[in-house]
């Protein structure tokens, strides 16, 4: 395949060292002076900024390639070091080679046959595939086997122990005698090509000698190009200073030597010619203070160019900016398609997609030319172009006053990069990006307003909300592209997570209130209220209404208007949250009517609530999904929420801290019950004083105590929930939330309206603070129930101001606990993808990584796309059952078992709402956005 | 031999999968099937213990061999994997 202007394709790039004389060779000048530029402000010849190097100021030319800026790529320079320099870079291999071979003669110290050994076994290892982590381990393996010998197996000669004193200094250990980089490179030099190819170096194209400098290559100006400040003065950049603190060393180092100084001072200069050109590559390296630059910031040399997150790497070839993009905060918009985006206009204007000119369309792309960059009116909002790409590649900007005659000029073969209009494909990100849902293609939708706008569904795989989050989107430019993206990337063809084989967008929130009310004990709708549940639905025809016998009016039932929704032949059997999972399930004459039976696309008995149509649970939406496909998936669930906000609006729903209003005597009856556990607590002290205590086995007495303490306090919190919930029926809406599934828990409900309960941190009661008590409101030592973190008030009645305290503490936890997770496992996250992220799924249904190594025989070994499975499971067993035997397959399946009621999405999170329950009470299941707004 | 000193036998772990050494021409045979070459199996050591409870039925096994592992799978109840003996 040949792509346009593409005239030359890498086919290998191998990475080695560079020799003195090829340092020499490629460079463009020798620098020589330390000063840039002279008085007139003209770059020295032969100085850091000669002009030889490249240029960085607009109209000059380069005076070696005679290129203006930007055509020019750069030359390189090179100092000639008066004594060679470690690099530091290369230390590790150089201890290695000189530990491994003779200090006399260079060779490896191994016999002749081990070496053939050694050569064999890496054929052997290249030949079955080995690589080159392999065989670098391998040949260090034999630098360890050479090392430490005492005596040379070829000449005879005793070997001295060599040291490495960090960061680039060797000594000989016996006499303390330092090395000087001089008779280091003298060693390197004497050790034969054979023996280095058995270590694992190519001589052909390094020889170790050049991993001790004589030559430094100076990076041209373009890399390091200076800044002219608005003062008119000039400020250099980090590598240049560097490289000005090099060269000036250099120039002292040899005058003293040619001027016969003595030894001492010359070695002095020597190293602190080592310590610049050290710095020069790493200013990091440890064991020497950082060169820094007069403000006392530490300088920026090459290796901190490269490294980390703001490195070259990950900020500028990992990732990049692009264009084509925009970022707003986002808004809810019901009534959106889930496949939608709602585009603000400013933003529309902005983006562009390129048209192709041809002679069906030239026509239309005039109308769209002639109407320039920005169209007076938006209502109705019309594309204009902002950019106009003739044949011959010149960009030309429409603007309102050449519009006329741009557009006069559009000719077949012109592309145009034509303004946003509903129905394009863009691709639509929130960060943290931690899965593919995270970016999903989407239709544009063109609105007022200054905000990015979708569907409420699809808050869950973004993790969005809006309470000030921001979102971006990335519009395509090419046709491959938009294809890819609606065909793999479309909201709806991820309706189906992955994570889980079940859906992740789904009904949320008021959308399962509305399904309550629309369905729970069939309730009747005349003709008026039913239009009012109906009338956002608009290809839906109403069906045949029954008749009242006494007034004769025609009235629909909830049920028969959820089941509009429904594809035709829709059968499904299951229990919706609401159950109370009795010990015999009466199913169709279930009294709290949550056994829910659905035939022929009719919804017969039972509520739809969070099991039925929800996220992760959505048992329909599930059975849509995979049996249906992705297109009318969609269409249920945005029939479905529409029809769920009708009923929710029709019949009215609001709540607030009233709805936790229990009777005094409910209210009393909390607090006798709660008193009576106090207590308890009290006795179970008393007898732990006294050491009646009776000791659990492998617990120590006190342990025996919080154990015993905890299970009291526990049941008077649940006591106290119980109480509560009595009085709060299924008429009040906060308990309708709660067991329907929209938001909050029964939980949450009783701490409110019953009691708070205890406080923990780590698991156990408070304990820390002052001396052997919490807060200095109590007594040393005691361990009584208010003492140690025991909430008896609810949220309603208000805590006092040590529960008060006890419970921030537990809340601290909370948030700690969330701090230190993300940062763990966003870390965590980074290696896994770094690990993972060129494997791929083969056409043979292997997975390998790109040189074709098998990683995995078979994906996942069974070959399943874990988005297609069933909750995991490839078949759904049960589900083929029903539809062989149709009903008689209930009887069979026993629809009670937990199997079938289980839901495998919600498993992480109930698991870790467990954890939290256990450990800090609860604290963040009310699900606060603690760091909303402030992003 | 190897196994002389080796006091326990891994593969009778329920935790490690079956083992088995193939011959060079159901080795080929395998690779001929699954169209891979051998360096592009996964590797097992010389060193490993499951490879040298093998020498000591087998005898030596030389580097190039290939190794059928039959492991028990979550997805696919019995899963067939095949690994190379590498230096090491």
């Amino acid at each position: 395949m040949t792509i346009r202007g593409i005239t030359k394709r890498i086919g290998s790039i191998k990475f080695s060292c560079v020799s003195p004389e090829e340092i020499r060779k490629m460079s463009a000048t020798k620098i020589i002076t330390a000063d840039t530029y002279d008085d007139e402000g003209y770059p020295i010849d032969m100085g850091l900024m000669d002009p030889h190097m490249g240029v960085i100021e607009p109209g000059l030319r380069c005076k070696t390639c005679g290129c203006k800026v930007d055509e020019c790529p750069g030359h390189f320079g090179h100092i000639d070091l008066a004594m060679p320099v470690i690099h530091v870079g290369f230390i590790k291999d150089i201890k290695m080679l000189l530990e491994s071979t003779c200090c006399q003669c260079g060779r490896l110290m191994l016999s002749e046959d081990q070496i053939q050994a050694r050569r064999e076994s890496m054929d052997k290892m290249e030949e079955l595939g080995g690589g080159t982590i392999e065989v670098k381990n391998f040949s260090k393996e034999t630098a360890k086997d050479a090392s430490g010998k005492g005596i040379c197996p070829y000449c005879g000669c005793e070997q001295i122990k060599i040291k490495l004193d960090k960061p680039t200094t060797f000594r000989e250990v016996e006499d303390n005698h330092k090395l000087t980089p001089k008779e280091v490179r003298e060693r390197l030099e004497r050790i034969p090509d054979d023996d280095l190819v058995t270590l694992g170096i190519d001589p052909s194209t390094c020889r170790p000698e050049w991993m001790v400098l004589t030559a430094l290559a100076v990076p041209p100006v373009t890399v390091r190009p200076s800044i002219t400040l608005d003062s008119g003065d000039r400020s250099e950049d980090d590598l240049t200073h560097k490289l000005v603190d090099v060269l000036r060393i250099n120039q002292r180092l040899r005058e003293n030597r040619d001027a016969g100084a003595p030894q001492l001072i010359v070695e002095d200069l020597w190293e602190l010619l080592q310590y610049h050109v050290t710095t020069y590559f790493d200013n990091q390296t440890s064991g020497i203070p950082p060169a820094r630059h007069r403000s006392g910031r530490p300088l920026k040399t090459l290796t901190q160019r490269l490294k980390g997150k703001e490195g070259r790497f990950r900020s500028n070839l990992s990732g990049k900016r692009v264009n084509f993009s925009a970022r707003t905060v986002i808004s809810p918009d019901p009534l959106l398609s889930i496949n939608e985006v709602g585009v603000p206009i400013f933003a529309a204007r902005e983006l562009t997609v390129p048209v192709h000119v041809n002679e069906h369309n030239i026509a239309k792309i005039r109308e769209m030319v002639a109407r320039g960059p920005a169209p007076p009116n938006d209502n109705p909002y019309l594309p204009g172009v902002n950019y106009v790409i003739r044949s011959d590649g010149r960009r030309i900007r429409v603007t309102e006053r050449n519009c006329a005659d741009v557009s006069e000029g559009i000719d077949i073969d012109y592309t145009v990069e034509r303004q946003l209009v509903d129905g394009d494909v863009v691709l639509f990100n929130r960060q943290p990006s931690l899965h593919r849902m995270s970016m999903m293609a989407h239709r544009v939708r063109i609105m007022p307003g200054r905000t990015f706008r979708f569907n409420l569904c699809v808050c869950p795989p973004y993790n969005a909300d809006f309470d000030g989050d921001e979102m971006n989107l990335h519009v395509l430019q090419s046709d491959e592209a938009r294809a890819e993206a609606r065909i793999l990337m479309q909201v709806q063809e991820n309706i189906l997570s992955p994570r889980y084989g079940g859906p992740i967008i789904g009904a949320i929130h008021d959308h399962i209130t509305g399904a309550y009310f629309l369905t729970h004990n069939n309730p009747r709708f005349d003709r008026f209220e039913a239009a009012n549940v109906m009338f956002k639905l608009s290809d839906i025809e109403m069906p045949a209404p029954f008749i009242d016998e006494a007034t004769g009016e025609p009235y629909w039932t909830g049920k028969q208007l959820f089941s509009t929704v429904l594809p035709a032949d829709f059968r499904t059997t299951f229990k919706s949250n609401i159950c109370q999972n009795c010990s015999v399930c009466r199913k169709e004459e279930c009294e709290y009517d949550a056994y829910v039976k659905i035939r022929d696309g009719q919804l017969l008995c039972g509520t739809i609530d969070v099991k039925g149509i929800g996220n992760s649970k959505g048992k329909i939406l599930d059975r849509i999904a995979r049996d249906y496909g992705s297109d009318r998936a969609a269409q249920f669930i945005n029939q479905v929420t529409r029809i769920a906000l009708g009923a929710l609006m029709n019949h009215g729903f609001s709540t607030g801290i009233g709805d936790e209003d229990i009777p005094a005597e409910a209210a009393l009856q909390i607090s006798n019950h709660s008193q009576e556990c106090i207590d308890k607590v009290t006795d179970l002290v008393q007898s732990y004083q006294d050491g009646t205590l009776a000791q659990m086995p492998g617990r120590s007495l006190r342990e025996t105590l919080e154990v015993e303490v905890m299970q009291v306090l526990g049941k008077a919190r649940d006591e106290a929930g119980r109480i509560a919930g009595k009085h709060l029926g299924m008429t009040n809406p906060a308990v309708i939330m709660a067991k329907a599934g929209a938001r909050g828990s029964m939980l949450n409900l009783s701490q409110m309206a019953g009691c708070v309960g205890q406080q923990a941190v780590r698991g156990e009661r408070l304990s820390r603070g002052y001396w052997d008590r919490t807060l200095p409101h109590f007594e040393k030592g005691d361990l009584g129930a208010y003492a140690r973190g025991f909430c008896s008030n609810s949220y309603k009645s208000g805590l006092s101001p040590t529960e008060f305290f006890f419970h921030a503490m537990g809340g601290r936890e909370g948030l700690v606990d969330t701090a230190v997770r993300t940062s763990r496992s966003g870390y965590m996250q980074r290696r896994l993808v770094s690990a993972l992220e060129d494997l791929k799924l083969t056409s043979d249904g292997t997975v390998r990584n790109t040189i074709g190594t098998v990683v995995q025989f078979r994906y996942g070994e069974d070959g399943v796309d874990p988005a297609r499975t069933v909750r995991g499971k490839a078949i759904d067993l049960d589900d083929l059952f029903a539809e062989v035997l149709g009903d008689r397959a209930d009887e069979l399946l026993h629809i009670d078992t937990k199997d079938i009621g289980g839901d495998y999405g919600s498993l992480e999170k109930d698991e870790m709402e467990y954890i939290e329950e256990d450990e800090s009470e609860d604290y963040d299941d009310l699900d606060m956005d603690y760091d909303g707004g402030g992003e | 031999m190897a196994a002389d000193n080796i006091s326990f036998n891994v593969l009778k772990h329920r935790l490690v999968p079956e083992h088995h050494l193939l011959s060079e021409e159901e080795a080929d045979e395998v690779l001929a099937r699954k169209g891979m070459t051998r360096d592009q199996l996964p590797k097992v050591r010389k060193s490993d213990p499951g490879i040298k409870i093998l020498e000591s039925i087998h005898g030596p096994i030389d580097e190039g061999r290939v190794i059928k592992v039959v492991r028990k799978s979550e997805t696919a109840q019995e899963f067939v994997g095949y690994r190379l003996v590498t230096r090491g």
